[in-house]
């Protein structure tokens, strides 16, 4: 005849375990500070205040549900010879990300390294009005209410195929389209990072 | 005499923890349609991007955040804790206590949920998957949780009965596992503890255990309840049921690395969860072959049972979803369907086929004990069982089919990705019909349980079946 404190301590005992092995475990053991490169840079480096600001768009509206942030190794999968890393993503690539994007999901493509594959702003910004102008058939939704559509000429306007807004209207990004473009223009891991600063 | 006595003391217990349970199932069924909702506007933006696409609240990530966190707070939580309200005291043979602080922590919960969904759709989503509500949301729901825990911890100390029946191991361990689970993520990620691939652990050790020693045990205490009592005999093999415990309690804890094979984690993480992942292969035979050695000759009682067709298509299902994340995780699986929406089926056929339909079960024993009414109409309860098991079969084999076409077209460079996206599209399509059949299906439901909560049924006599009892001779009875 078990007892309830048995019970209760077996029960508390196995998740004790298991945090321990995936929470405590890689808590203290995976690292947690930058490493310098060979030419003298801290990686991962800082990202700057507007694409930081970006990041925060990109959480707030749910990107990652759509897009992964990692490539897979050369051995496993196609991501390198889809162009979409030029290595492995590594553990030192999100040193102090809060949160790491990881992602689950390709509904659309890895961003890891989307910045080095797609450095365009106009590009960026013309996918996000609309994607099916620079991806037709894309499933993507457009992000319009990251413009402001205002009368008459404006130097930032995007550059819009004829009719897809009124005549005498401009499409100007806001300043989270901005970010987002800039933190996506962030994105990359290098390929001189070959490892990590635990090995 | 003995059965006088009987009937009584059910009815002291079953007064004990009506309110409570009563408003934690009635909330779970409003969440059930308002994740309903938000989900089939998310399944349809996925083929028809334009749909819906002028408004930020509405976009696509933020829609299916919401659904989820709004079914799995919402539905799945707060049927589960009704459950667990429920068969604690009719298990330990002591009334519930505390039932007003009970009744609070659920209004409190609802407000909690409704903030959080709120807080998704307004951008204030944290954007970790199963956690993405803001910090202090989720320790109001730690709050919560705790006055549940209290509750049933404190009958199962004032017990009644020497015997502890196998559904209260699960649910006694659940009072355990959940906090511990969701204070220890809640704290570590959003509290600035851990950050990178440390966080990312954490996150999956979380979001695969809140299914395995949350929704889970609940599902499986309910299956061990409400199959015995429906057919009349006990479980065929009382002992298999201990090791299934332990083997679960032990396996599952270790299985959620799964979710980052090939990612930038150590492989050591990732070789256990997979192993781990193989191992839930024990627990999960122990169940099924209970179930149906206990079913054995019983079958023809499905035709007549709401309780029993919906628990037995939950119990089957939980064979068939855990046999196949067993092999998911391996590492040739996982390359090509990880990433796919083959996930999505699978996440679904756990959460919905075998947790959800095992609810429904629950609710179709419980509700008529605890609101002294039948259920008004079989044919409200055939339209919910045929839309949901016809809903989920279609919205599975859709995502089935379809995620391991995407993740070989991924396989190959040669296909450019949009081609991959057009694919997937018509797969997307049917699972978007196949949700409109759950969402009719929860409509007759929440029908049938308006109906039972506002005095409309009639009261107890001969229970709604679906069929005429028939005995194994053949014979109405």
């Amino acid at each position: 005849m078990i007892e309830p404190r048995t019970l209760l301590l077996g029960a508390l005992a196995t998740v004790c375990f298991s945090l321990t092995g995936y929470v405590l475990v890689p808590a203290l053991g995976v690292e947690t500070t930058p490493i310098t490169l060979e030419n003298g840079r801290a990686y991962p480096p800082v990202l700057s205040e507007q694409a930081a600001q970006g990041r925060e768009v990109y959480r707030d509206l749910g990107c990652v549900y759509c897009h992964s942030q990692q490539v897979r190794p050369e051995t496993f999968g196609a991501d390198l010879d889809r162009g979409w890393g030029r290595r492995g993503s590594l553990p030192v690539d999100y040193v102090g990300q809060q949160p790491p994007l990881l992602g689950t999901m390709r509904t659309g493509p890895d961003l890891a390294d989307i910045g080095t594959r797609q450095p365009s702003e106009t590009w960026h910004l013309l996918h996000l009005y609309d994607p099916q102008l620079t991806s037709p058939g894309s499933n993507m939704p457009p992000f319009r209410f990251l413009f402001d559509e205002v009368e008459g000429h404006d130097e930032r306007a995007l550059t819009l195929p004829e009719g897809t807004v009124a005549n005498g209207v401009s499409v100007v990004p806001t300043a989270r389209a901005s970010a987002l473009v800039a933190y996506l223009q962030a994105l990359q891991q290098p390929p001189d990072v070959t490892g990590s600063s635990d090995e | 005499m003995a059965e006088l006595e009987h009937a009584q003391l059910l009815a002291k217990l079953d007064g004990s923890c009506r309110r409570p349970v009563l408003l934690f199932l009635i909330s779970a069924v409003v969440w059930l349609l308002v994740g309903s909702t938000l989900a089939l506007i998310a399944s349809i933006k996925l083929h028809a991007p334009e749909f819906l696409a002028n408004d930020a609240w509405l976009t696509f990530g933020r829609m299916r955040t919401a659904h989820l966190n709004s079914v799995a707070y919402g539905w799945a939580a707060m049927a589960a804790v009704g459950v667990l309200l429920w068969l604690v005291p009719r298990l330990t043979r002591a009334p519930l206590r505390g039932t007003r602080l009970l009744e609070g922590a659920a209004w409190a919960w609802n407000g909690l949920v409704a903030a959080g969904v709120v807080a998704i759709l307004t951008g204030y989503s944290t954007s970790v998957e199963w956690l993405e509500f803001p910090l202090p949301i989720a320790m109001g729901l730690t709050v919560c949780f705790a006055v549940v825990a209290g509750a049933g911890l404190d009958a199962l100390h004032r017990r009644q009965v020497d015997h502890i029946y196998v559904s209260l191991w699960y649910l006694t361990a659940v009072m355990v596992w959940f906090p511990v689970l969701y204070l220890t993520a809640n704290i570590g990620i959003h509290g600035g503890l851990l950050s990178g691939v440390a966080q990312a652990m954490t996150n999956w050790w979380f979001a695969h255990n809140v299914l395995g020693l949350f929704v889970t045990p609940i599902a499986l205490a309910t299956l061990y309840y409400v199959l015995p009592k429906v057919i009349g005999r006990p479980i065929h093999s009382y002992y298999l049921s201990l090791v299934g415990f332990w083997a679960l309690a032990l396996f599952y804890n270790w299985a959620g690395l799964h979710h980052l094979v090939g990612g930038p984690v150590p492989m050591w993480a990732v070789t256990v969860g997979i192993v781990a992942s193989m191992m839930m292969l024990i627990p999960v035979t122990t169940v099924a072959f209970n179930q149906h050695m206990t079913m054995r000759g019983h079958f023809h009682l499905l035709r007549s049972s709401p309780s029993l067709r919906f628990v037995v298509f939950a119990g089957m299902s939980y064979a068939v979803v855990s046999a196949q994340g067993s092999f998911e995780a391996l590492r040739g699986m996982s390359e090509v369907v990880h990433f796919t929406q083959y996930t999505v089926g699978h996440a679904h056929l756990g959460m919905y086929g075998f947790f959800s339909m095992m609810m429904f079960g629950g609710y179709y024993f419980i509700l008529p004990r605890l609101t002294g009414r039948e259920w008004p109409s079989a044919t409200l309860i055939r339209v919910h069982f045929w839309c949901s098991a016809f809903g989920i079969a279609v919205y599975f084999l859709a995502l089935t089919a379809g995620g391991v076409q995407q993740g070989l077209l991924l396989l190959d460079p040669g296909v450019p990705f949009l081609d991959v996206v057009q694919a997937t599209l018509p797969w997307l399509q049917a699972r978007s019909w196949a949700g409109l059949a759950l969402t009719v299906a929860h409509i007759a439901f929440a029908i049938s349980v308006a109906q039972m909560v506002l005095g409309l049924a009639p009261a107890r006599g001969t229970p709604t079946l679906l069929a005429q009892r028939v005995t194994s001779q053949g014979g109405a009875a």
